[in-house]
């Protein structure tokens, strides 16, 4: 079967995002970047399927001439390819923004299965993949925690709120959004960074007229709303102190 | 006129709902709620006694089980019946399912996980948290505009109600049930779950912070000490580090306790609505900047690895 994995490098979780001049955007000269951690899960999914179904695993990024490298990360996991609509605009793209890219490089894949994390740690949208699904006109499915392909259809376990859960079968082709938690990630061998360096990165230049249909006017801290007793001092200092409060002031622990 | 979609489950009213509408009169709009189901009457009475124009039940024998086609074909029926201004939706795991599918489907944009809405200039601006709620952006859609709001970002005991009850009218719409493409199953929990969190008065709870499977034990060694059960946040779940029964969050179990303990938790959302609820949060971190920060009554900026143990020392001392 023929599976795509959809990925968004993004930002480490440890940076420290600060808004540019005019405030419309992060200044991320001094970021690391990363694969953002559900697309990861995604990877490792289409992974595990060609293993026990066979085919070829083709991971798909749109953004900046950076994204190349979370491209090499995959391949180096096992991805037989890689395709990667470059755009600097790409990086403040919103759902729509992306997701058109994204069909626009794959349209002539025929793909069986698309994949791709619930949500992205940097702008957070949680609507690329259904988005991508309705823009290529096929089904999809949400927040997936176990995949289990048959012929011509997909069975999948949803997660839903408070630990409940729920099977839905769909037809192939389909785009699941995959939850955290999966499965259990693999990282690249040495044997895989030295192949991925032979793999192929087809680029592709973005489709024009698919814009945002959100921008962003205003990016700020937001206002704190509750007032913290931040505890300071030496470790030994600071416990002292936290427990002397939780003991005597919150009167939480005897 | 804003459009409430509301959210029900065999009958029974999902709460953010009550919050999506107080967030919609918030705005200053004319607020009209729709709830789709096979037959919504058992919550209908509820909505309507918001301060509301009118509550429309949208109903549909495909309308049962939750699908995402069925639920985009009867809400491009009711939006383009009604012309909203905007749509307003809970930020659940099923409005994140068809939301996106129904922006495609009428061209609208989707604004989602917001936590406030105004009118500035005539237009709408959403709030939304961004790179795991360390910003917040005010946000512009293009033109009408699906908005999804978190869960608690609104307090539902904001909702104004209404002087008499709002009128009621009955949608019957149809729904080609044979051009649905999923098939539900009936929804179902895991086995038992082993550990009720929901009732413990004290929870120590641990996240990346902790870095190793090794330190959780540091960790089980405070929560004895207080008097505490373990919990965590979703990534040392993931890792197997903790069963998933530990978990606390929009995925895992919501808690309450007097005391809520934070451990090298970042205190990303989808943890902070499972915790937010404790009547005392401490925060111990290493990030002066983690949004855990912004829900807590006590915080420690600091290694953990050596305030632990000062922690365990002064608790047996």
């Amino acid at each position: 079967m023929k599976i795509a994995v959809c990925i968004k490098q993004v930002p480490t979780r440890d940076w420290q995002p600060r808004a540019n001049e005019d405030r419309t955007w992060v200044r991320d000269q001094d970021a690391s970047f990363e694969l953002n951690e559900p697309d990861a899960y995604a990877l490792e999914e289409g992974l595990r399927l060609k293993e026990k179904h066979g085919g070829e695993v083709v991971v798909c990024s749109a953004g900046p001439a950076r994204v190349a490298q979370a491209l090499r990360e995959a391949l180096a996991r096992g991805a037989d390819r890689a395709i990667h609509v470059e755009d600097d605009a790409l990086a403040q793209g919103d759902a729509f923004a992306v997701a058109g890219a994204l069909a626009f490089a794959m349209r002539d894949e025929q793909f069986d299965l698309v994949l791709t994390g619930l949500q992205s740690d940097d702008q957070g949208f949680a609507q690329t993949g259904v988005v991508l699904a309705g823009t290529l006109g096929i089904a999809s499915a949400t927040i997936i925690m176990e995949v289990d392909v048959r012929p011509g259809a997909v069975r999948v376990k949803r997660e839903l709120e408070g630990g409940w859960f729920q099977f839905v079968t769909l037809p192939l082709p389909a785009v699941l959004t995959i939850q955290s938690g999966i499965n259990q990630l693999r990282y690249a061998t040495l044997k895989g960074i030295m192949s991925a360096k032979k793999k192929e990165i087809r680029k592709v230049a973005p489709p024009a007229g698919v814009p945002s249909r959100q921008r962003i006017i205003s990016l700020y801290v937001p206002e704190k709303k509750k007032r913290t007793q931040m505890l300071a001092g030496t470790a030994a200092e600071a416990a002292g102190q936290l427990i002397t409060k939780l003991r005597d002031e919150a009167r939480v622990i005897s | 006129m804003i459009l409430v979609i509301a959210e029900q489950q065999q009958g029974t009213l999902n709460r953010s709902s009550l919050e999506t509408v107080a967030a919609a009169q918030q705005t200053g709009a004319d607020v009209t709620v729709a709830v789709l189901g096979a037959d919504v009457s058992m919550v209908t009475p509820a909505l309507a006694l918001a301060k509301v124009s009118e509550v429309i039940a949208v109903q549909a024998p495909a309308l049962e089980a939750y699908t995402l086609d069925g639920f985009v074909a009867a809400l491009v029926q009711v939006v383009q019946a009604e012309k909203p201004d905007h749509v307003f939706l809970p930020h659940t795991y099923q409005t994140r399912d068809f939301a996106p599918a129904l922006a495609v489907a009428l061209g609208m944009a989707l604004v989602t996980d917001c936590v406030a809405a105004r009118w500035q200039d005539g237009a709408l601006v959403a709030v939304r948290p961004m790179f795991q709620g360390r910003l917040y952006a005010d946000v512009a859609p293009t033109g009408a505009a699906l908005v999804t709001f978190q869960i608690g970002a609104v307090r539902a005991d904001s909702l104004v109600p209404g002087a008499t009850p709002a009128p009621i009218r009955i949608a019957t719409i149809a729904i080609d049930a044979s051009a649905i493409r999923q098939q539900p199953e009936a929804p179902f929990r895991e086995a038992k779950q082993a550990v009720d969190l929901t009732q413990a008065e004290r929870i120590v709870s641990v996240g990346r912070g902790i870095k190793d499977q090794d330190k959780i034990e540091l960790a089980r060694q405070l929560a004895s000490a207080m008097g505490a059960e373990l919990g965590a946040s979703r990534p040392i779940c993931d890792a197997g580090w903790l069963p998933m029964d530990r978990q606390v969050g929009s995925s895992g179990q919501t808690v309450a306790p007097k005391l809520y303990l934070a451990l090298g938790i970042s205190g990303a959302i989808q943890h902070l609505v499972g915790m937010k609820g404790a009547r005392t949060i401490v925060a111990i971190n290493k990030d002066p900047e983690a949004p855990i920060f912004e829900v807590a009554d006590y915080g420690i900026v600091g290694d953990l690895f050596e305030i632990v143990p000062a922690l365990i020392k002064e608790l047996q001392g």
